[in-house]
């Protein structure tokens, strides 16, 4: 199955994010919001490279939250088992998970400390690296301030959350409001995100991506590693940024599999390999291993990518690898 | 050696006629053939090295006379510098004598552990002694070591790490933890304080099997290694085989499954030892299961909504440790019962402890959020044991002062 990360939308309400690399940026316009919940305007400064992301999609709320929090009594087993959906939305293929009974979600206010807000925070995160991850640019969820939660008449649950968010490797951490709608139960749909943060590009990494790209580009013989990390942790610095790359890969993987009922991390690259492109990007064929913590189950999952510094990553294609409850993982297979 | 492939192949003749060809090939000189394994009879292969000046001719060789081979070694060169990696390595990391000499900093071995166990012992006799509480389904002992400054049957604490094999951070702390009971006793007045009147037993290895698995075959196994009858799939969740909503929703029951509950409640000999031991002990006053990864200090329940009687008391004891804890590095911790915190979970261990009347229950979920995950690097075992001493001193203190 062929799933683009393209840059988004083509949807009337709908907008392209700007470019990385600052410039001018489009005006966006407001939308009074009668028929949409929450429309984010920002007129970004000239220079700053504030990213704001629209993706109007929610029909009319109705109804008021209840206030109460109560807590989802999850049934931990139906998740590995549960049935896949397929329809297409705004031009995306999406797939859902549907749930073997409708249970009692956590509606209204939510505890920022306690799972519901704590996933849905996740799946932002992962939203973050699908859009902006790169070799030298890493996101990880660092608090969840806030949230709140609603059922959508007909489109599924709507989260509203304030969170903030670690750029791992500069070490810095900004704030950002996000919304995300995960699909109705029985229907295909990947979790929809809109967020807006404060400034979330603030270090720059051009010259670093650059300088990898054309390091990767002329390399004599194409690269390949595995197990990063290894079972200590351990990897040589020169298979950094290919885990770095696996991490943003994984990460579309991860947020096409985000339900209300999952969380889930990258636990290992298991191997990575190089193979020959064209000078616009490199390309690379990878096999990852994710946790799901709430079946705590390692998944498979095949990717094949580009990378290039103007385009980021893009997966080209993804295969989820059967089941395998004893398995090795073999070294390089293809 | 030259740095050209020299390989390695496995010649295997079909009758006495192909066996004889074989060994026309040992007077080939010029071909300079060493063979590993030479020529017996027709049941038994014969292994030759070829350097790689030869390679092409005898493969040509081979095939015209319809010889099969295999290729047995691809570059010998490579295996070679491997192996004297491995060994220089090994020989750098002699078994250490003492507890003094052990690397805390480093990820070790179930008989590295094993051996520390009993180093420690030798060390203080005065204050530790092991326990075998049982075996592991494949045999293996379930040590159990005990701090004791004497009396009898005191009232005790105990904690347990490596339940879930791949959480290799656990085991580590563990082994870091024995050691700083053993150090700390008549230095640090507030642990020499809890042991003048308490016990503490430390199970470092908890699931011996799945350890010793994922050190040699799947560095991600969880569960048990015991079979399952009537399926291909093995082990059983000891997280989930307790006998506290036993059966219910947060456990499967797919032998298949990570999360697997068992046939029975304490079916696993891992659990059941401890089951057996709590409660012939009869004392105990505390009880911490030490996970990774998530960041959480948990108390029950996992298989109920149902708050536990002592929620308010395990909720504020459980800010006050993880304030403590993060006092060292920063670490942030989220805290709360099982079902609010991290997900709906029936069997657990903590929940049975907390039913059987061990108030001071609780699960860790030590570093970090995701980004290592279970392979978290080696240099960050001794920061997670350091800060994560500070909450279990803040929960072994409360529990000292509190007696009940």
């Amino acid at each position: 199955m062929i799933w683009t990360v393209s840059t988004f939308c083509s949807h009337l309400f709908c907008y392209i994010n700007a470019t990385l690399t600052g410039g001018a940026f489009p005006f966006l316009r407001s939308f009074t919001p009668v028929v949409f919940s929450s429309i984010v305007v920002l007129q970004p400064p000239a220079m700053s490279p504030s990213i704001i992301i629209v993706l109007a999609v929610l029909t009319g709320v109705t109804g008021s939250p209840s206030v109460a929090t109560s807590p989802a009594a999850v049934d931990a087993t139906a998740h590995p088992n549960s049935v896949v959906e397929e329809t297409e939305i705004f031009g995306w293929q999406v797939s859902v998970e549907k749930e073997a009974e409708e249970d009692a979600m956590a509606t209204g206010e939510l505890n920022p400390n306690h799972y519901p807000a704590q996933r849905a925070a996740k799946v932002v995160q992962h939203y973050l690296n699908v859009q902006y991850g790169s070799p030298f640019r890493l996101f990880g969820l660092h608090k969840v301030h806030s949230g709140n939660a609603e059922d959508v008449a007909d489109s599924g649950r709507k989260y509203q959350l304030e969170i903030s968010v670690q750029e791992i490797i500069n070490n810095t951490t900004e704030k950002c409001s996000a919304e995300l709608l995960f699909g109705r139960a029985g229907e295909q749909r990947s979790s929809q995100v809109q967020v807006s943060c404060e400034e979330l590009l603030k270090t720059s990494t051009d010259a670093q991506e650059d300088a990898l790209f054309r390091k990767y580009q002329m390399n004599q013989s194409l690269l390949s590693a595995e197990n990063l990390p290894d079972s200590y942790g351990h990897m040589e610095p020169d298979h950094q940024p290919l885990w770095h790359l696996g991490i943003v890969a994984s990460s579309s993987v991860m947020l096409k599999e985000s339900t209300e009922n999952t969380l889930y991390n990258m636990a290992q690259v298991a191997n990575i390999i190089q193979l020959a492109s064209d000078n616009k990007q490199v390309k690379f064929d990878c096999h990852v291993l994710l946790h799901e913590m709430v079946s705590q189950e390692i998944i498979h999952w095949k990717l094949l990518f580009t990378w290039s510094p103007p385009d980021g990553v893009k997966v080209l294609q993804m295969e989820k690898l059967p089941h395998c409850h004893d398995c090795k993982v073999p070294p390089n297979t293809n | 050696m030259s740095s050209v492939p020299h390989q390695v192949l496995r010649i295997t003749a079909k009758d006495e006629a192909q066996l004889a060809l074989i060994k026309d090939m040992e007077e080939m000189v010029h071909l300079q053939l060493d063979f590993w394994r030479g020529v017996t009879d027709v049941a038994t292969p014969v292994d030759v090295r070829v350097p790689f000046h030869s390679l092409q001719s005898v493969k040509r060789h081979l095939e015209s006379l319809e010889l099969e081979y295999l290729v047995m070694i691809q570059d010998l060169q490579v295996m070679l510098d491997e192996e004297k990696l491995e060994m220089e390595s090994a020989a750098r990391v002699a078994e250490p004598r003492n507890t003094e000499s052990f690397d805390f900093s480093r990820y070790h071995t179930i008989s590295e552990i094993y051996s520390f166990q009993d180093m420690l012992v030798a060390e203080n006799p005065n204050l530790v002694s092991k326990i075998v509480i049982g075996q592991s389904y494949q045999g293996r002992p379930l040590n159990v070591l005990k701090f004791s400054t004497g009396g009898t049957n005191r009232p005790a604490i105990w904690i347990d790490t490596g339940i879930h094999s791949r959480e290799w951070v656990t085991q580590a702390s563990g082994t870091w933890f024995a050691k700083k009971i053993a150090s700390d006793y008549g230095r640090d007045s507030a642990l020499t304080a809890i042991l003048d009147k308490m016990d503490i037993f430390v199970e470092i290895v908890t699931n011996p099997d799945g350890f010793y698995f994922t050190h040699n075959s799947n560095r991600m196994w969880r569960k048990t290694r015991k079979p399952n009858p009537g399926s291909s799939c093995v082990g059983v969740d000891p997280n989930r085989n307790w006998d506290a909503g036993f059966g219910g929703a947060g456990a499967s029951g797919n032998p298949c499954s990570e999360t697997y509950r068992g046939e029975k409640a304490h079916s696993e000999p891992e659990v059941k030892s401890i089951v057996d031991f709590v409660k012939s002990h009869g004392n105990f006053k505390a009880f911490v299961s030490i996970h990774s990864y998530s960041q959480m200090l948990l108390y029950p329940y996992g298989y109920t909504t149902t708050p536990v009687k002592d929620q308010a008391e395990l909720h504020n004891l459980a800010n006050k440790a993880i304030t403590d804890l993060a006092s060292l590095y920063g670490t942030r911790y989220r805290y709360g019962s099982i079902i609010n915190t991290i997900y709906q979970a029936s069997g657990g261990t903590i929940d049975w402890t907390y039913n059987q009347g061990i108030k001071y229950s609780y699960t860790f979920e030590l570093r970090d959020t995701g980004r290592y995950g279970f392979i978290l690097p080696a240099n960050q075992i001794i920061p997670t044991a350091q800060e994560t001493w500070l909450a279990l001193m803040a929960i072994m203190d409360h529990t000292f002062k509190n007696p009940y």
